[in-house]
């Protein structure tokens, strides 16, 4: 029988916390069980449920969102760990009638059938552009040292691996960063 | 996940002294460790949060070397120009690891302290004595076709999962530890990570309490330096062998070689049977295929995972031979 080591080991103190959230411009105080994932708190405090969970453990982005302007996964951190960070949702990349160019370029491309994984990949696609212009390496660069980035398309697919798409839009979704990417759609 | 308290560390001494107390952890990144507490195979009862404390820099050393603050992302100092331009093997190990969103997150010293990827560690009801010590290893006679073939032992089979360590390995890095009361140390990166022996649970030489602080990077060393990894996908997948080399030649003969291989052993594997089968020899594909040999000499497969012996010498020869081109 499998006995984990510390097994009734309890937390001497509290396991809550009041904290608050500055999500997509707006403070937003909340009280939470310390456990509780920026996911979840997005999703299950926030309603901001445009976040989508998929694998929880970091596999699939699907949970994508941008902390300072870095995507990260929203499903591996805590949320009492980003009371002074920027956090922006796809909520806060644009709304109905006023799509951020990322939103607009997945519509007009078809970057996507069912439509789960698709909040995950335009924030993520949205960074990862930024990526792009910072000079940032990836796996596919011939030179880690040039200075600048070439987006071809084995770049932008390696660049989006840690965004899934089961439907397997991807042809579309790489069409869509394109488009973005080289000032197609302002 | 089991409840815990929390606290975020504002000055480093308080961190050491906040995670003396029983059952606390640190947590930065918390990209591994959330993971592993989501699965109750990590249950702290206290987490002091380090990941605002002020060790994010990467600065030139006096001597040329580079030291890099342990809560870096792993994004930045892939990206640092410094790291780009002296020590790209670096640069490319990060780069090859984890997803764009992780690496964003992922710190360096996290990295440095990866828990094995093996599925049985994973899988609560099966055996693993890293895991549950004592209770046996169902790797070995299991499905073991990405476990190590080097340093292993009859306790654990499993493989350290970093590329960055890899890269460090080859560099002569060291890393800088900060304890209790104050008191620091380094320790070179081939005695920071442990063999499994029969205490596959204690996988670090670092003692209860202590805290990494930087990662230290000697001055750039001559020669060519390369990094490449085997893998089931083109993205987004652990390494079933990686090699980090770094080769100078002088006239098509070998005057200086450094080799590392991951995803083979419990830690980043320096190979000095290559690196002594390589020096002062012609820069040939004999003398590659020889220093491989040298290299897997002890290697020992476990049924599914005998063709890495094979990939990890393949993998050596096309690495020098693609560093020798380019050189």
């Amino acid at each position: 029988m499998n006995l984990p080591t510390a097994v009734g080991a309890e937390p001497a103190g509290t396991t809550t916390a009041e904290i608050a959230l500055t999500v997509n411009g707006q403070v937003r105080p909340l009280e939470l069980d310390l456990r509780t994932s920026l996911l979840d708190a997005l999703r299950e405090h926030l309603h901001l449920t445009g976040t989508k969970k998929g694998c929880d453990h970091g596999q699939c982005g699907a949970c994508t969102v941008l902390i300072n302007g870095r995507r990260i996964n929203s499903c591996l951190t805590l949320a009492v760990m980003h009371q002074d960070d920027d956090i922006v949702t796809i909520e806060g990349l644009g709304s109905p009638g006023s799509l951020h160019p990322m939103q607009a370029a997945f519509v007009e491309c078809d970057g996507f059938q069912c439509g789960y994984c698709t909040p995950g990949q335009i924030c993520s696609a949205v960074a990862m552009l930024n990526e792009v212009k910072a000079g940032w390496p990836s796996h596919v660069t011939a030179d880690v040292a040039a200075r600048r980035i070439t987006l071809t398309n084995e770049e932008i697919r390696e660049r989006m691996s840690g965004n899934i798409c089961r439907c397997a839009a991807y042809p579309n979704i790489v069409a869509a960063i394109r488009d973005v990417a080289e000032g197609a759609r302002q | 996940m089991k409840a815990f308290t929390y606290e975020r560390a504002t000055d480093p001494g308080s961190a050491v002294a906040a995670v003396s107390r029983a059952g606390a952890k640190f947590i930065s990144g918390g990209t591994n460790l959330l993971d592993l507490m989501k699965l109750e195979i990590e249950q702290p009862t206290h987490l002091v949060d380090i990941s605002r404390l002020p060790f994010r820099d990467i600065e030139e050393l006096p001597d040329g070397g580079l030291r890099i603050g342990a809560q870096a992302a792993n994004s930045d100092v892939a990206a640092h120009p410094l790291v780009r331009a002296h020590y790209p093997v670096l640069s490319q190990a990060l780069v090859s690891g984890a997803s764009g969103q992780l690496r964003n997150k992922a710190s360096i010293g996290g990295n440095l302290l990866q828990r094995t990827r093996c599925p049985y560690f994973y899988d609560t009801p099966s055996a693993c004595n890293k895991r549950d010590p004592g209770s046996g290893c169902a790797a070995i006679g299991g499905i073991n076709r990405i476990h190590a073939i080097l340093g292993a032992s009859d306790a654990c089979i499993a493989t350290h999962p970093s590329d960055m360590a890899v890269a460090l390995a080859a560099l002569d890095a060291k890393i800088e530890l900060l304890r209790a009361g104050g008191a620091t140390r380094t320790v070179a990166i081939g005695d920071f990570h442990r063999l499994p022996g029969d205490t596959p649970h204690i996988e670090t030489v670092l003692e209860p309490g202590e805290m990494i602080t930087a990662v230290i990077l000697p001055p750039q060393p001559p020669g060519r330096q390369l990094y490449r990894k085997v893998r089931d996908r083109a993205s987004y997948e652990f390494a079933l062998v990686s090699v980090a080399v770094i080769v100078a030649a002088e006239r098509a003969t070998i005057i200086a070689a450094r080799v590392a291989f991951g995803g083979v052993a419990h830690k980043p594997w320096r190979s000095p049977e290559a690196e002594a089968a390589l020096v002062g020899r012609s820069a040939t594909m004999a003398t590659y295929r020889a220093a491989a040999e040298a290299a897997m000499k002890d290697a020992v497969g476990r049924g599914h995972n005998d063709f890495k012996i094979d990939l990890a010498k393949r993998a050596l020869c096309r690495t020098l031979a693609h560093a020798a081109e380019e050189g």
